[in-house]
């Protein structure tokens, strides 16, 4: 095994010091400052964001290793890290009339959501299992604690509680999977594990005990049925501008990691790991959409939607050639913009306390905010999967590479699974244009007030959205040149 | 190729959305202004595609007009419009009958009125991309952004059950048309195979020679897609409750251009591409197609509601159109295409009529009405034209095509003409037993006695339709010319794969 020079450089991972010190900063400052300025904190949280994000898009190409080969910098990470301070930059936009009206507006809000950020990073350069699995847990934490951020609110403990125990149980999982990787291969690093399985043509059974542990442990994070449970009451109980960082940021970083794993780790494994995985999709996927079907509360069918997106993207994870993850990544991209787009708008509509979630309070909104009221079906519409947005060319995406790779029965659950989402997606448009409210009180018949930062969230998203529809080229130019070198 | 020199197609196409720009800058309660300005959008948008008819070089089959630039270049898509004879009538007819929309719903439609002419400046941007698009991805897009506009067209300014019909639209057409997608990916990959590089260029496909096999699977995928736009039975259910709740301007565009939609898909995809699928299916459809003449004619003859009727109507005479495709021979796909405008304008003026009584009475019940000739005589005269003109009177233009396609259907098979000739006979049965019930007789409802026969906006959008329906009854001629050469060119590629396929089967059976 070739030996890699010991190698410290600071600067690959600047960006995640940049973050990471905009965090303990807000926290410092929290301890000192008057406790009307909290504004200041999420502004300066943003001001870190968008540093680090230069710092990212100003870097040169190409894949460095360093410290000691545990940390790589290439194009797939520098994809996952902007697509991740992107998710963060728009949530802190989202976050800061919600921290205001429900009266927890603290500096650590934004310090935690910082941390869960660098933990993300981490996650994606991870070139080792223990490096992946720091930004998995530093990740992880602080998304049990931001769960539980309206502590007033019972169902947000509760929410927090579930999260925490059936991650930790995933954590286990995982933890157990890395251990008979190290067991096989002797070595924590990807590349080791690669060296064995190629060479021992998978006979090793270690190997792939440790492969299903960590595509559960994995299947926990990015929520695939049947590991999905946790999934509506923490989406349900979290913080509504959380609700939608969870399913966009954490999400996308879990599935970068296990991407990498196994392209970079198991290229050889391949067909020990198809059938099941095509069956996890299937379920997923599935079970998702018909669920979603029934749920009430907006938050809670949104959280049975992301289950049915992550199925969409296992299909593309499945047809894991170079189109494959290149849609992964478009596709991830896609569900960035629209889904944190409807998570804003959820949470100006919630109002104080998340009152109004449910389907039937969307009623008579397409008379009261047109506009806000158009750019909420303009994401639905996406999400459903309709051009010409986002959401209609990554499934496009998605099913051109399933097919090409010969999947053409996925991609046909796949299909006739999107025509099932649209009902759920039509149920809030229906409900905002062609209802009226029938027993709402006084004070909210009047428009809802949009407030300049969430207005400027929501334009992005909606400009992301129609962008990445209408003219996806280069977008699809970056997916594809930020692709892991596959094997 | 183009004589104009000129994006002509993208600017037909998307005029409406200069319309659409003026329309949202305009305080939501001014509408008149907002009617006004979707008018002149649509009227305008119909003057700049007449050009398209003299400017039209009848004597080839290709592609006019063609507009080709690159899109999305790594999948190979461009951004590529065209028309030939098939199409041409149909852009034609949906800029007609848009503008005509917008007309007629004038007075009908007081609430959201902003909202409401968006969408339909919106839904004739899907239908005429639809029509244009030479490159699947193109055509798909168009496909589907067009339900978004009917599906809240629907959905908000419709009857009482608007949003069940609304949803059942929505998913109707989209189950349909996923199939569509996957199929359509399924080329795409297999034109890679056969060509080495990625294209979703639809004319490329047309040289593509699909497996049998394959071919028979791909067609099933169309075949629902476009099925259930047409609308075939047994796929028809989703139309009456649309047609029903939809405001009148929704059906307009509905019946006259939607389910062109779906006949337009078999002639520009199913026949060219699956020729040899085409003609296994063709017992099949044919038999289809009669079932819904008759079935159709049968369901109507028994409806109160005479929006209902017209609707059961659309599902009898698309029937024809159907029928006389698959007929795959000249006369019958030139009636078949003749028929597909006749029913745009016939129907359209049905239901402009239907709109008519409504906006007068709010009751479409037939029960509610006789006698009307008394007080609406004008009325009455261009209804009993209309009428006449949909169930296929000589001298007006549904003759014309339902006695080409019954010549074709002959031609293919004789019984099936038979059973589809009796349909005509069920088809006057129905429209002239409403119009007796509801024009003649003695005005038996007390509301009746005070109607107003028509406005002069009425006549501006009923006049245009009915000079049409002479023109095309009188003197065929010119409309046949426009479609002759690419109908021709079509037959000839899918009847090379008859004998094709019959000589394989031939060789079979030698050994």
């Amino acid at each position: 095994m070739e030996s890699i020079i010991a190698q410290i450089s600071f600067q690959a991972i600047y960006p995640e010091i940049v973050i990471a010190a905009t965090a303990m900063i807000i926290l410092l400052l929290q301890a000192f400052s008057p406790r009307e300025s909290k504004k200041v904190m999420g502004y300066l949280s943003l001001a870190g964001v968008i540093l680090s994000a230069l710092m990212l898009l100003g870097s040169p190409g190409g894949t460095e290793y360093s410290f000691s080969g545990t940390w790589v910098i290439d194009n797939y990470s520098r994809f996952f890290k902007l697509l991740f301070l992107l998710c963060t930059g728009l949530t802190i936009l989202i976050s800061l009339k919600y921290l205001k009206e429900e009266g927890i507006h603290h500096g650590e809000y934004f310090a935690i959501l910082l941390f869960a950020t660098v933990g993300m990073m981490i996650m994606v350069s991870g070139a080792d299992f223990i490096t992946i699995f720091l930004g998995l847990e530093l990740m992880s934490i602080c998304l049990y604690v931001l769960t539980g951020y309206t502590r007033g609110r019972q169902i947000s403990n509760e929410a927090a509680l579930k999260y925490f125990v059936l991650g930790s149980f995933a954590t286990g999982f995982l933890l157990y999977g890395i251990a008979l990787f190290y067991g096989a291969a002797g070595s924590t690093s990807l590349k080791s594990l690669a060296d064995i399985t190629v060479r021992n043509s998978f006979q090793n059974y270690t190997i792939i005990i440790g492969m299903v542990l960590m595509i559960i442990g994995f299947g926990f994070k990015i929520a695939v049925v049947p590991f999905h449970m946790w999934t509506p009451d923490v989406y349900q109980g979290a913080p509504a501008p959380i609700t939608g960082f969870m399913s966009a940021g954490p999400k996308a970083a879990a599935f970068a990691a296990l991407i990498r794993i196994f392209v970079e780790a198991l290229p050889s494994a391949r067909n020990e790991w198809v059938d099941l995985v095509w069956i996890l999709a299937v379920l997923t996927m599935t079970v998702g959409n018909v669920v979603a079907l029934v749920q009430d509360n907006v938050k809670r069918m949104l959280a049975y939607s992301s289950i049915a997106h992550a199925g969409y993207i296992m299909v593309a994870f499945i047809a894991a050639r170079e189109m494959g993850i290149s849609s992964v990544l478009f596709y991830l991209l896609a569900y960035t913009f629209m889904n944190l787009g409807a998570f804003a708008i959820i949470t100006v509509i919630g109002g104080r306390n998340e009152e109004r979630v449910n389907v039937q309070d969307f009623a008579g909104f397409g008379y009261r905010n047109p506009v806000a009221a158009v750019m909420m079906s303009l994401f639905l519409f996406s999400l459903a999967g309709i051009p010409p947005t986002a959401g209609f060319m990554g499934k496009f995406y998605i099913f051109s590479a399933a097919i090409k790779e010969g999947f053409l029965g996925l991609a046909l659950i796949g299909v006739v699974n999107s025509v099932i989402s649209v009902y759920y997606y039509l149920r809030v448009t229906i409900a905002m244009y062609m209802k009226e409210p029938e027993t709402a009180p006084a004070g909210t018949m009047g428009a809802v007030l949009f407030p300049p930062a969430i207005i400027i969230a929501i334009l992005i998203s909606a400009y992301g959205v129609l962008r990445m529809g209408i003219f996806p080229s280069d977008f699809i130019q970056i997916a594809q040149q930020s692709l892991i070198a596959i094997k | 190729m183009n004589c104009i020199q000129f994006p002509i197609l993208s600017t037909i196409t998307y005029l409406p959305l200069a319309g659409i720009v003026g329309i949202l800058l305009i305080n939501k309660d001014k509408h008149a202004l907002i009617r006004w300005l979707a008018f002149i959008t649509t009227v305008v948008t119909f003057l700049v595609s007449l050009p398209l008819y003299f400017c039209f070089d009848q004597t080839t089959w290709n592609m006019q007009f063609v507009e080709k630039v690159p899109w999305i270049e790594a999948f190979g898509i461009s951004y590529h419009m065209g028309i030939d004879g098939i199409s041409l009538l149909l852009v034609l007819l949906t800029t007609f009958l848009s503008a005509l929309a917008v007309l007629s719903t004038w007075t009908a439609v007081t609430q959201r009125v902003k909202e409401y002419m968006i969408s339909l400046l919106f839904l004739e941007i899907g239908m005429l991309g639809v029509f244009c698009a030479l490159d699947f991805f193109l055509f798909y897009v168009f496909w589907e952004v067009m339900l978004i506009p009917m599906y809240f067209i629907i959905g908000i300014w419709g009857g009482p059950r608007r949003i069940y019909a609304a949803v059942k639209f929505f998913i109707y057409t989209m189950s349909g048309s996923v199939l569509m997608l996957l199929a359509i990916l399924t080329l795409y990959f297999m034109n890679f195979k056969a060509t080495g590089h990625y294209s979703f260029n639809i004319l490329e496909y047309y040289d593509l020679n699909i497996p049998v096999q394959a071919q028979f699977w791909l067609f099933m995928a169309f075949f629902l897609a476009f099925a259930i736009k047409v609308p075939m039975f047994p796929f028809h259910t989703w139309l009456p409750d649309a047609h029903v709740e939809a405001p009148t301007a929704g059906s307009v565009i509905l019946a006259g251009v939607l389910l062109k939609m779906g006949t337009y898909g078999f002639l520009r995809f199913s026949l060219p591409l699956f020729p040899n699928a085409s003609i296994d299916f063709v017992p099949v459809i044919m038999v289809l197609a009669v079932i819904g003449i008759i079935y159709g004619a049968l369901v109507s003859i028994a409806q109160s509601d005479i929006k209902k009727l017209v609707a059961y109507s659309s599902v009898s005479h698309l029937g024809y159109c159907m029928l006389g495709m698959f007929a795959l021979n000249t006369e019958g796909v030139e009636g078949s295409l003749i028929q597909m405008i006749n029913h745009g304008l016939s129907t359209g003026a049905l239901f402009l009529c239907v709109g008519m009584l409504y906006e007068r009475r709010h009751t479409r019940l037939i029960s509610e009405y006789g006698g009307i000739y008394k007080v609406m005589p004008w009325f009455a005269t261009l209804f009993l034209i209309t009428a006449f003109s949909s169930m296929g009177v000589p001298g007006l233009n549904g003759f014309i095509g339902e006695l080409l396609i019954l010549i074709g259907a002959f031609k293919a098979n004789v019984w099936l003409g038979l059973i589809a000739t009796a349909g005509l006979v069920l088809g006057a049965v129905y429209l002239l037993w409403m119009y007796k019930r509801v024009i003649y007789g003695e005005i038996t409802k007390e509301e009746n006695k005070s109607l107003k026969d028509m406005t002069s906006r009425e006549w501006v959008y009923m006049l245009p339709i009915v000079v049409f329906m002479f023109w095309i009854g009188l003197c065929p001629r010119p409309f046949l010319n426009t479609m002759h050469a690419s109908v021709g060119h079509l037959l000839e590629h899918v009847n090379q794969h008859r004998v094709v396929s019959t000589a394989v089967a031939g060789c079979n059976l030698s050994r």
